[in-house]
């Protein structure tokens, strides 16, 4: 995509093709001689295995929309005949809904690459807020498909996020009662998120275009940090790419499969086999697992500050917990870029990691004591790493000495030995 | 693949073909459950049975029932549609067949065959006789999937307002672009005045 | 609460693995000494918090058995038999006022009974049909494509027959409840398959009404509850003990216990809750069996490609 070739295709009809309409030559420059770095790991199959996910997602939610009916009165319904009569409706919906959840374990998983290995900085700012946008589009997907089910947490999860809303003075109870066509969460809202929940995986894929789009102008990181410097610091996409993120998809689809086939609801909730029922709460909420940090940093706010009263409080730091993630690349005042040649930053990284991972255990919890105040110190050291760790430690630590190229990287490992890798690999001058 | 490979070329080609062909049976396999999911589901597929009471219906009159979201026409016939239907000899009539899920796929379309339903006759009981005023069939015309409309057309029986086929009065198509007669549906009398269709 | 987080926050950060500590060695109901230790000096509407979170210990009270279902694992299937007899219990004693909505009469034929016999059962029930000719509803005897009727005609007629509490239908009552498995179980569960706390609490629920209820309990019970600590979101439920000893006859020589009709009942709710489950895990065989041997050619082709290319 970064720019036109002199590629021709050898074949006839590709040549016609190729010279009216240049499909061809746009596939063979993105997707067969794109050239990636050679010492990329399997932590950068995960965009490819995204890829996947969102066309596995479209496609059985394109499919489940053939029998699924968006009214209050029968959704709950719909839902149990697609699982009991429809042929294979029993494996579509446990697709469609792990699916979502495999979604974001594997988002989840390429963000941390992107911030382990400084995908965000320069210059790939845009690269980065665009992976930003879709991961925010993902969220509110997620939710809205959540709430189709039309069991007791679909309905109660409905409420409470469209209940943020009400936390903005003058304007929240209009914009809530705007979003659910009601004073509570009814046919209507069930209606409406039906139609967007079709509507923005199209918009996810619009920007997932962009997002690749701005991928192939600046090329992938690598491990390094080291940009490409040659041509001998690259393979090209096709055979090797292409057969790598191969590899690592069935991978994870075998993981997946196993959820799948054998604990399709390990990751969902029983409350949600139980209809909805406006006059009666789940004795305790929570949000699907992959929401669990952001629903931890929410009710971690139980105090007002200043003129904001906690509720508005919570909300704001919640979606601020999103919007810092757009201001990264300025936040971040390191010279290097990946944290594999920033011992201190490193250790930082596993302490955001493991907090993050702790935020999410605690929004399972009920908000009573020490949840809440652990909570309190989680979210504060979320915003803590990027606004004081991010830039602070970018001015003053002493990074490792950076190799001179990829390929020099990658010759000093197979040549230090040790890795049976490095043993079995052909001869350093066949690079 | 390419030719200039000596070493071990037929192992490595056998990897590459074999990748790929698991590859092609893998999405072909998981193509199918979208496919089939389209398919009539259980719920639908499951033996869908009606009762219809005609003690109501009188010598010259119709009913219409629904069964698997078709109407059933149920007409108790007069002696002369009846007469009219038995004189029309089945080498005039543009489908010989009966069409008549209750009798053998190859049954000739008299009118006793199309006027037949299955089932155990009552105790003493001549099918023939007694029920060959009933006639119940599928009220969708053969052609395109119009409802024709009773008692008009050429023949004194049906016709499709849509593309112009005319039924005589035992639902043979005997004009126009409809290629088969009306279709009898499974079904039997469980007593003199009820029919269970399905 | 708005109150009590500050002045913990302002006590100090340092104090706070000590209160952590506290609180996880609490167990249950005695939790609240170690929260209540943690709120010594405060002023008394924190005192007044901490009671009230004294008054909602977790339920349920106590944890259910695991047992052993033949549904369970990778190769689990059905125990025909036992479905036969679950549904016998469930069409003679928890139907008197339970529903089972989602359940066709046809469906029935996946326990192993013919078609005739499907159709004889469907019989023997009365289902309300209509409007006929004269815009009436009737009645007539099911059919195979009916679902099983249930007792009341709606929720409020439930619940306004059984003292305000309706009783849940038991469609996917097997799916719907699960006790809480809890860190790190829940980890642990990813390798057993473990996908049958439903089960296990309904078992559970059934066998455990014949407890005494400790003293402190037993003075808050609800009149019309029934003490059993089992029950997921109580003390106590407004549901008798449903079953007795010998209550349902076996044809098949299994032991007439509450705990067999427990078991039984139990396996054909899950049954109930999931037609599809033995289909679904031997299809899972299959995906995965293909699925490794599909990623055990992969990464053969994917070793050749990259010989020669170190990385």
């Amino acid at each position: 995509m970064s720019g036109h070739s002199s590629y021709v295709p050898s074949k006839g009809l590709m040549q016609w093709l190729d010279a009216r309409l240049p499909l061809p030559r746009l596939v063979y420059d993105s997707f067969v001689a794109y050239p990636v770095p050679r010492n990329l790991n399997y932590a950068y199959t995960f965009g490819g295995i995204l890829a996947l996910f969102l066309v596995l997602q479209i496609l059985t939610g394109v499919v489940l929309a053939m029998h699924y009916a968006a009214n209050s009165a029968i959704a709950f319904d719909s839902v149990e005949k697609i699982m009991r009569d429809v042929n294979w409706g029993w494996m579509l919906r446990y697709m469609h809904a792990n699916g979502a959840s495999f979604f974001f374990i594997a988002v989840y998983i390429h963000i941390f690459r992107g911030l382990y290995y400084g995908s965000y900085k320069a210059p790939r700012e845009v690269l980065w807020i665009l992976g930003v946008i879709i991961f925010l589009l993902m969220m509110a997907t997620a939710f809205m498909g959540y709430v189709l089910p039309w069991g007791q947490m679909s309905f109660w999860g409905a409420t409470v996020i469209t209940g943020f809303f009400t936390a903005f003075p003058l304007i929240g109870d209009p914009i809530q009662q705007l979003l659910l066509g009601g004073f509570a969460v009814d046919n209507a809202t069930l209606n409406r998120f039906f139609s967007l929940h079709y509507l923005l995986p199209f918009m996810i894929a619009g920007v997932v275009i962009l997002h690749v789009w701005a991928l192939h102008v600046t090329g992938q990181t690598n491990p390094t940090g080291v940009e490409v410097k040659s041509s001998k610091d690259t393979v090209p996409f096709s055979p090797h790419a292409t057969v790598k993120d191969g590899f690592a998809m069935v991978v994870f689809l075998v993981v997946f499969a196993y959820i799948l086939f054998y604990m399709p609801n390990y990751l969902g909730h029983p409350d949600n086999y139980i209809e909805a029922n406006p006059l009666k709460t789940p004795s305790h909420i929570v949000p699907e697992w992959y929401f669990l940090p952001f629903y931890a940093m929410l009710r971690a706010i139980t105090f007002n500050i200043g003129p904001i009263d906690s509720k508005l409080g919570g909300v704001l730091v919640m979606f601020g917990s999103i919007v810092v993630l757009f201001f990264l690349p300025w936040l971040d005042t390191s010279r290097v870029r990946s944290t594999a040649f920033r011992p201190v930053y490193k250790v930082f990284f596993w302490i955001f990691v493991a907090n993050a991972i702790m935020l999410g255990w605690l929004g399972s919890k009920p908000a009573e004591s020490p949840y809440t105040w652990l909570s309190l110190v989680g979210t504060i050291y979320y915003f803590g790493h990027f606004l004081i760790v991010l830039p602070v430690l970018g001015l003053v630590e002493t990074p490792r000495r950076l190799p001179g190229s990829i390929t020099e990287a990658v010759l000093a490992k197979n040549a230090g030995g040790g890795t049976p890798a490095g043993a079995t690999a052909a001869p350093e001058t066949k690079g | 693949m390419s030719v200039h490979d000596t070493a071990e070329p037929n192992r490595r080609d056998f990897l590459y073909i074999a990748t790929g062909a698991a590859g092609a049976v893998g999405a072909i396999a998981a193509v199918w459950p979208f496919i089939d999911q389209m398919n009539p589901d259980a719920a639908t597929l499951a033996l869908a049975e009606i009762e219809v009471d005609v003690s109501q219906v009188a010598e010259g009159q119709s009913i219409t029932a629904k069964w698997r979201g078709k109407p059933i026409f149920i007409r108790h016939r007069t002696a002369q549609e009846v007469e009219e239907a038995k004189t029309v000899d089945l080498n005039d009539l543009k489908d010989p067949i009966a069409r008549n899920a209750n009798l053998p796929a190859d049954a000739p379309a008299t009118d006793v065959n199309r006027a037949t339903g299955g089932g155990q006759p009552a105790a003493g009981d001549d099918m023939s006789a007694v029920r060959e005023q009933w006639l119940v069939m599928v009220g969708v015309c053969t052609h395109l999937g119009c409802i024709p409309l009773g008692q008009s057309g050429d023949y004194d029986g049906w016709f499709c307002p849509c593309h112009g086929s005319h039924y005589d009065t035992a639902g043979r198509i005997r004009q126009g672009p409809a290629p088969e007669n009306m279709a009898i549906p499974p079904y039997a009398f469980t007593t003199d005045t009820n029919i269970r269709i399905g | 609460m708005k109150k009590l987080l500050p002045a913990l926050l302002a006590a100090g950060l340092a104090f706070a693995p000590m209160s952590i500590a506290l609180a996880q060695d609490g167990q249950g109901p005695t939790e609240n000494t170690a929260s209540e230790e943690a709120a010594v000096g405060h002023d008394a509407s924190a005192e007044a918090a901490e009671e009230g979170h004294a008054e909602t210990p977790h339920y349920p009270l106590e944890h259910p058995e695991q047992l052993n279902w033949s549904f369970a694992g990778p190769f689990g299937h059905w125990d025909l038999a036992q479905l036969q007899r679950g549904l016998k219990v469930y069409k003679e004693v928890c139907s008197a006022c339970h529903g089972m909505r989602l359940v066709a009469f046809r469906n029935l034929e996946d326990l192993g009974y013919s078609e005739a016999q499907v159709k004889a059962f469907a019989a023997e029930y009365t289902v309300q049909d209509g409007p006929n000719a004269d815009g009436e509803m009737f009645d007539r005897p099911g059919i195979p494509s009916d679902y099983f009727p249930s007792p009341f005609p709606n929720t409020a007629a439930a619940a306004a027959a059984n003292g305000g509490a309706a009783p849940p239908d038991l469609s996917l009552l097997a799916k719907a409840r699960a006790v809480e498995r809890g860190f790190p179980t829940f980890v642990f569960d990813l390798g057993t398959q473990y996908q049958e706390a439903g089960p296990d609490y309904i078992h559970a629920l059934l066998t455990g009404y014949d407890q005494e209820p400790p003293p402190a309990i037993a003075d808050s019970l609800q009149p019309g509850t029934y003490y059993n600590p089992y029950f997921i979101s109580g003390p106590a439920l407004a549901m008798p003990p449903p079953i007795g000893d010998d209550q349902v006859e076996y044809p098949d020589g299994a032991p007439q216990t509450i705990d067999q009709y427990s078991r039984d009942v139990s396996a054909f709710m899950m049954w109930a809750a999931e037609p599809h489950l033995a289909e679904r895990k031997a299809t899972g065989f299959v995906v995965m069996i293909f699925l490794v041997v599909f990623a055990g050619l992969l990464f053969a082709v994917k070793r050749r490609v990259w010989t020669g290319t170190a990385h």
